[in-house]
Parts: structure tokens; C-alpha cells; sequence
């Protein structure tokens, strides 16, 4: 198929691990803008400052179920420490790969995970009952020259800096 | 397994008289049609009979159809061409926002070299307003611009009634019909257009080659200058084989369009329905009835499409869909914005544009694959228990 896509983000877009929501969760986490095309909500129950289980929900393309999917496994067991040293690209290195072009919009796995944690530490240090539900909103950088878009089409790059053309902005001057 | 192919709309199989008709040109008669001696005269022949073939399939006269190497070449050579020609006469354009990419980023380029690009507003239908082009026109407007059919929605534009209001303003007229010749009767005359791009390959001939139909007397600065082709309106040497599939592909196209256009708008119809009735939360898109036969454009609430497209080829069904993360820009499709819709309904967009070998069989393939994988996404979905539960 013409979206290149690895084994492994193949083999976790079709059988996703952890998919589901937890019920009184310590931490909820949400990252996403429907005008890009992918929303992650994160869901994490922590003992002993370890998550000890990770449940998401994804709304978005084979990319962005894939990174969840994936992120939710490297998570499971690790300290919140451990967790929130993850990045974004450590998990499209753990799925061999990711289209250039999906980099910017779908992989924002680690982002979620620590927007979870965050709403657990928050909630602990308030006292509260209930987890705030931590909310990302994955907005595009102001001057962006491709709009609403989240990438260059004609290079695929997410950083278009030093890009001499683009179809979209038709030929620079 | 066999693949069930439902993305017309992106390209269709070649005709094997076409394919059988091009052959002879990639090998003995390789002569180049400019050429005086009899190897350049059997080529000339040969492009001049598609010629006829294609201006017959439009209602047009053969010596005002120019070939192109594709539907972009033709769209790009109206909108530049005819306002390059016309400078002298004023510096204004009008289109809409639902054109084909060929349009839409050549607007950008005629606005930074100083044209006025005006884009009359369409329905939630995705629908011109004829009245809406009328009150666009100023005494500076050189080209009316606006697709026949568009490919995403289907919605098929009153293009007869908007070219009786650019003729009378003595003002060029083009249409981008490259998605519905061949699907539905075309006739220039009938339509009152002054150029109409069109494609070969949407209707079962080769890729790598196109036409614009340019209405004698109209000017048009070529894109591409050099040799005397195509009575100097397009110079480099003629894609030969690819042109004489096409004719190839225009003669059976002309034969075989009504009972192409019968069987698909049932064929269309039962996919449509079955749809509805199995699936919840499915909206429709693009008019209910002025739209392009086997064209079922609908959106799957809640779920994005690249992940429905990803199960569905697993599952052997090639669809399409306008989706953010399918385009390779990453924006949800400009045509569905235009109409006003939200953006995470415009994320699930599912296409399937049937063509004259799909079968009932295939649809109920569709029927079978395609509830379970909604399903599923849905299941996964954050947004689905937000607005269901």
C-alpha cells in the first residue's frame, strides 16, 4: 500500500495492546486536535509511583493507533521517573519507523503518557479525589505558512525551514 | 483472495483494445508525428484519429481539442493560459473553493503574479449558486473557472446555466470535467463552455495523457514553448501510444456510457443504502441526486479514515477517502471545509467510486467488511462514547 508503513506499527495498528479506559484512574491524560486528525486519551493507575496499568483511547489514523499502542507497552512498569523520560521519538524508534510525514501529527504518544502523569501528580499534590483530566491541545506554530496542515507536502519534512519550494505556498520568490 | 477495487476516481484498469490499439506505437511505428516521411505521417494519422474519437466523446470540432499529458497539464493550461492571454483586458478570475489541486494551487500563483482570484461560495451540497458567479463578474473578469463534477462528493455543478451567464458576458469559460467525461454525457455546446479539461485515465484509457478542449477563437498562452505542436498551443513531442489508447478508450466510452451510466447508478444506489441501513452514525455526503453515477461519498462518525481504508485493504476493498492523514499535505480535504463541515466529521470520509467491472458481489463484500472495522475504530474511539454516551 502506498502509506509505507513498518511491521510493527503494522502489527499494533492491528492488534492494539491495552486499548480501553480505567475506571477510577489516578491520571487522565488527552493530547490532539481533530483538525489534524488524531486525539489520545491516556488512562493510568499508579502504585508505588510505578504505572502499574495503562489503558488509551485513539481517535486517528494507523500512525497514531500504532504509537498508542506502543507507548502503552513501554510505559507498563515503569516509575513515573522512568515514564516521563520517554519521548515522542523513542517510540517511532520502538515501531521501526515512522512515515516522515506522520512524525508531527500522529506521534505524540509521550505526550498523552505525561499529560496522564502530570494529572495524577497534580491531583496528588491537591489532594484531590479525582484526577484532573490533563488536556493537550496539539496546536501548529503560530506563522505556520501551511495553515492548519502539519507538515510540508512536498518535502514531508515537519520542520520546513530552509525548503526552497513547496506546492503548497507554490514557488518561493 | 481477489482484490476488490473501489477507487475509480484515483484511476481505472485499461481498456485491452486500448492496450492493444497502443502497442504498434511503442515499436514499429515509433515515428515522431512532426516528422514529414511516412514513419512520421503513420503517427500524425494515428493521433489525428484520436482526435476525432475524443472531440466526438465532448461535441466538439477535432481541430479544438489540444492533448496534454493529464488532467493537471489541461487544468493548469486554462487557468494560466487564458488569463496570460487576456492581461490586456483585465486581471480578474473566478472560481470556487472545491477545485481539483491543480486549480486551487495554481490560484495561489496567478494571485502572486497579480490576479484577482475571486471563489464563489458552495452549498453544504457542495453546490454553485449560478447567481453567486453572476454577482462575481466585475468589467476585469478574463476566466470563469468551475469543475463539472467533483471527485470527493460527487455534486455534479449547473454548468449549462452558469456558461449561458459567462457567454453573454462575452467571458471564457472553463471547466475541470475531468472526473465526469466518460461517466456522464458531455457536449460543449449543450454546456456553453469555452475549454474542458479531461483525462483519459478516468475513463479507461492510459495514463500519461490528456486534452483541453479550447473553442475556436478563444486564445491561450501555451505553458510549454517550442516545436509547432498541436497548432503551436503545446509544444514537445506527442505521447504517441498514450494518445491513440485514449481515442481508443473515448470510441468504447461514447458506446458503452449509457449502460456504464445505468449500471453504476444502481450499483451506486445498493452500496449507498446498504450503507445507511447497516451502519449508524453515517452521513451523507455531496447532493442527493446531481452527482456522479457509482460515486458514494459518506462519512463515518466518530472514527478517521486512513484507519478504515488501512482494514479495509487488509480485507481486499481499495476505497478512498478525504481524511487529514490520508492527503500528503496533511489537511482535511479543502472541499469539505468549504461545505461547512466540522472537521472531525470530514476526518471520517470514505469514497467509493465504483467502476463498470464492480459487481453486486462486490458490494456485498463491502456490506460484510466494512461494519465490523467501524466498529472496532469506533470501540477505540474517544469521541464515540463522548457523543453516544
Amino acid at each position: 500500500m502506498a502509506m509505507k508503513y513498518s511491521d510493527t506499527v503494522l502489527d499494533h495498528f492491528t492488534n492494539p495492546r491495552n486499548v480501553g479506559e480505567i475506571e477510577n484512574a489516578d491520571g487522565i491524560g488527552e493530547v490532539g486536535n481533530p483538525s489534524c486528525g488524531d486525539i489520545m486519551t491516556f488512562y493510568i493507575k499508579v502504585k508505588d509511583e510505578k504505572i502499574e496499568d495503562v489503558k488509551f483511547k485513539t481517535f486517528g489514523c494507523g500512525a497514531a493507533i500504532a504509537v498508542s499502542s506502543m507507548i502503552s507497552e513501554m510505559a507498563k512498569g515503569k516509575t513515573l521517573e522512568e515514564a516521563l523520560k520517554i519521548q515522542n521519538k523513542d517510540v517511532a524508534k520502538e515501531l521501526e519507523g515512522l512515515p516522515a510525514q506522520k512524525m508531527h501529527c500522529s506521534n505524540l504518544g509521550a505526550d498523552a503518557l505525561h499529560a496522564a502523569i502530570h494529572s495524577y501528580q497534580s491531583a496528588k499534590e491537591k489532594g484531590l479525589s479525582a484526577p484532573p483530566k490533563v488536556i493537550i491541545d496539539h496546536e501548529h506554530e503560530e506563522g505556520d505558512e501551511h495553515g492548519d496542515g502539519c507538515g510540508c507536502p512536498s518535502c514531508e519534512k515537519d520542520e520546513h525551514t530552509g525548503a526552497s519550494t513547496c506546492s503548497t505556498c507554490g514557488p518561493e520568490e | 483472495m481477489d482484490k476488490i477495487y473501489m477507487d475509480h476516481i484515483a484511476g481505472t484498469p485499461l481498456l485491452p483494445e486500448a492496450l492493444e490499439a497502443m502497442m504498434p506505437f511503442f515499436k514499429e511505428h515509433f515515428g515522431n508525428p512532426s516528422s514529414i516521411h511516412g514513419f512520421g505521417e503513420e503517427a500524425e494519422n494515428a493521433i489525428n484519429e484520436s482526435r476525432e474519437k475524443v472531440a466526438a466523446l465532448i461535441g466538439a470540432n477535432p481541430d479544438e481539442i489540444v492533448f496534454t499529458s493529464c488532467g493537471t497539464e489541461s487544468n493548469n493550461f486554462a487557468f494560466k493560459g487564458v488569463p496570460f492571454a487576456r492581461r490586456s483586458k483585465g486581471d480578474h478570475i473566478i472560481t470556487t473553493p472545491i477545485e481539483h489541486f491543480s486549480i486551487m494551487h495554481t490560484i495561489k500563483v496567478m494571485e502572486k503574479l497579480g490576479f484577482e482570484v475571486t471563489q464563489v461560495p458552495v452549498d453544504k451540497y457542495g453546490m454553485v449558486d449560478p447567481e453567486e458567479v453572476k454577482k462575481a463578474i466585475t468589467d476585469k473578469t478574463i476566466l470563469v473557472s468551475i469543475q463539472h463534477a467533483n471527485p470527493e462528493v460527487g455534486t455534479i455543478q449547473p454548468i449549462a446555466e452558469i456558461g449561458k451567464i459567462t457567454s453573454e458576458r462575452g467571458i471564457p469559460f472553463h471547466t475541470d470535467a475531468v472526473d465526469s467525461v466518460g461517466a456522464v454525457h458531455i457536449n460543449v455546446k449543450q454546456m456553453n463552455v469555452d475549454l474542458l479539461s479531461l483525462s483519459a485515465n478516468m475513463f479507461y484509457g492510459p495514463k500519461g495523457a490528456g486534452a483541453l478542449y479550447v473553442r475556436k477563437g478563444v486564445s491561450v498562452r501555451p505553458l510549454l514553448d517550442g516545436g509547432i505542436q498541436e497548432k503551436g498551443k503545446r509544444a514537445g513531442t506527442e505521447n504517441v501510444p498514450a494518445i491513440v489508447g485514449m481515442g481508443v478508450a473515448a470510441e468504447t466510452a461514447m458506446k458503452e456510457m449509457e449502460n456504464r451510466r445505468v449500471k453504476l447508478e444502481a450499483l451506486g444506489k445498493k452500496l449507498k443504502s446498504g450503507l445507511l441501513e447497516r451502519i449508524d452514525h453515517l452521513l451523507e455526503f455531496g447532493h442527493p441526486e446531481k452527482r456522479l453515477p457509482g460515486n458514494v461519498s459518506v462519512g463515518a462518525q466518530f472514527i478517521e479514515g486512513e484507519s478504515v481504508l488501512l482494514f479495509m485493504d487488509m480485507a481486499g476493498v481499495a476505497i478512498a477517502s478525504g481524511s487529514a492523514c490520508i492527503s500528503r499535505s496533511l489537511k482535511v480535504s479543502h472541499v469539505m471545509l468549504a461545505m461547512g463541515m466540522d472537521h472531525a466529521d470530514a476526518q471520517g470520509s470514505l469514497l467509493f467510486t465504483l467502476g463498470k467491472d464492480n459487481t453486486e458481489a462486490d458490494v456485498e463484500k463491502v456490506f460484510e467488511a466494512l461494519p465490523p472495522i467501524i466498529q472496532r475504530l469506533r470501540d477505540m474511539s474517544p469521541l464515540y462514547k463522548k457523543k453516544s454516551g
